[in-house]
């Protein structure tokens, strides 16, 4: 790891602190302006039926989302390797700590797939919990039956 | 087996990775251990950011977060602030992550004082952090009433107008389908809090004694021709009583307000619909993540701390691998930071 100079450190650390500051701003500029702030009136609204965003414009809001996202993933790219030092360590190192974060490209498609179907299939969900509930039901006034028939018996 | 111990002895001796002598990865024992500590603690949180990610996908509605963190410390909370105050705490974090590159660049020169300086700044920006994040649930919980089982933020589904206290639309008082709204508890509805809850009840409530207790001198607006003089409005003990009301319903404290939903035409619905709680999900999700990641921040100011207090005390000064202690709670303080570019960008900006 090179040792840097006093002044090199403190311009290191400068230029990071302003990189990031500036990154989280636009961020945070980017979501106001999805959501309809900085005065200007976005032609979209947010359909709950469909669960989704209606009007012609409303396609901006994935990019939207990318840049976030893209902006977050940048940001991390930076603490780790710039802040954490990662770029100076040996590559068997950064592989085996940056390469098992790949399974979460698996998880997350396969979880938000998920978490969406759940949404689209609602209505057959409750359908299928009443069901359920009513069998419980039934089992329940079964079991009432056989203590009844035992209190006869006795 | 004599013979096989003799081999491995040999190779050994000829400088082998098992002979102990080398770092793996060139890497110490402990910063290597930290790395892989870190590796296990962002799969912890991963998980639990996709469970967030998976529950806001199943849910039709979820609560808008310029809508929910709109609020600013000592600023009145009619004042519309979105994502502000969490931006002041997000740079709160960077600074003390830049705090703790100094650190360990003064450890690399063997500046003791300077390595204490800065940690100690770094602790400063972890104990700020941990304060603001502390008013900001002390008022989803408090001011919000927000709790792990209750989301008061809901979202309007369909285009309507709310009813007026004697049970008719008021086509003045209408909302979107997809806006936000925030039920409040009678308590904060009959003291004329109700940001959110219309004008019809904040304005009434300012023109009245406000330190009266809510329970036995609820206001009410009477729509009399004396509106605004205090003397004129009568005084109605039941206006926020359990159960059902003209223009609301209130329900285990909560103001529930009625409304009629606008049908394309412009007419409205003949039945009558409440306002609804949001998924439930929000508030649990938000608190235990949130508050995983604030446990990080508080256990990793006392680490600091403690590691401060060696500093200053000269031991690392005379050991042999130097200042690695710092780099080590340095590396743990950029995870948490790392984290919360994550957080941040689950629960505030998408």
């Amino acid at each position: 790891m090179g040792h840097l100079s006093k002044e090199e450190g403190i311009k290191a650390v400068n230029r990071g602190l302003g990189l990031l500051a500036v990154i989280t701003l636009v961020e945070v500029l980017v979501s106001l302006f999805g959501k309809g702030h900085l005065g200007i009136e976005p032609d979209w609204s947010f359909n709950v039926n469909l669960g989704l965003y209606e009007g012609p414009l409303a396609p901006l809001l994935i990019i939207v989302g990318l840049l976030l996202i893209g902006l977050s993933l940048y940001k991390a790219y930076y603490i780790v390797y710039k802040f954490m030092h990662m770029a100076d360590e040996v590559k068997g190192l950064r592989m085996s700590v940056l390469l098992p974060m790949l399974l979460f490209v698996w998880a997350i498609i396969a979880f938000f797939q998920e978490g969406n179907s759940w949404k689209e299939r609602r209505d057959q969900i409750l359908e299928k919990n009443k069901i359920e509930t009513n069998t419980v039901v039934i089992v329940e006034d079964a079991a009432e039956e056989v203590e009844l028939h035992q209190d006869e018996n006795h | 087996m004599a013979t096989d111990t003799v081999k491995e002895h040999d190779g050994q001796s000829e400088g082998g990775a098992w002979d102990g002598g080398q770092a793996p990865m060139k890497a110490s024992y402990g910063k290597l251990m930290m790395w892989y500590f870190l590796l296990s603690d962002a799969f912890t949180f991963t998980g639990f950011l996709i469970a967030y990610g998976t529950l806001r996908f199943s849910s039709p509605t979820w609560p808008v977060p310029d809508f929910v963190f709109k609020t600013f410390p000592f600023v009145d909370a009619s004042k519309e602030m979105p994502l502000i105050f969490v931006t002041v705490m997000s740079f709160v974090l960077i600074i003390s992550s830049g705090t703790m590159v100094r650190a360990v660049q003064e450890g690399h020169r063997e500046n003791q004082k300077g390595v204490v300086f800065w940690m100690l700044m770094t602790i400063l920006g972890g104990a700020t952090f941990l304060g603001c994040q502390a008013w900001e649930w002390s008022n989803l919980i408090g001011t919000e009433h927000m709790t792990v089982t209750r989301n008061p933020f809901g979202t309007h589904t369909h285009n309507g107008a709310y009813l007026a206290d004697d049970g008719t639309v008021n086509s003045d008082d209408t909302f979107e389908m997809g806006a936000s709204y925030l039920i409040h508890t009678a308590e904060h509805a009959a003291h004329g809090h109700g940001g959110d809850h219309g004008d019809d009840h904040g304005a009434h409530g300012d023109s009245h004694d406000e330190h009266q207790d809510a329970g036995h001198d609820s206001h009410t607006d009477t729509h009399d021709d004396h509106h605004g003089d205090a003397h004129a409005v009568a005084v109605s003990s039941d206006a926020y009583a359990e159960g059902d009301h003209g223009g609301y319903v209130v329900k285990d404290g909560f103001v529930l307000r009625k409304y009629k939903i606008q049908e394309e035409d412009g007419s409205y619905s003949d039945d009558t619909y409440t306002e609804a709680f949001g998924p439930k999900a929000f508030g649990a999700l938000f608190f235990a993540i949130t508050g995983f990641h604030g446990f990080h921040v508080f256990s990793g100011v006392l680490f600091l701390f403690i590691i401060m207090i060696n500093a200053a005390s000269g031991q690392y000064a005379a050991r042999k691998n130097g200042y690695e202690m710092v780099e080590k709670i340095g590396l743990y303080w950029h995870f948490v930071d790392l984290v919360w570019v994550f957080v941040f960008l689950a629960f505030y900006l998408l």
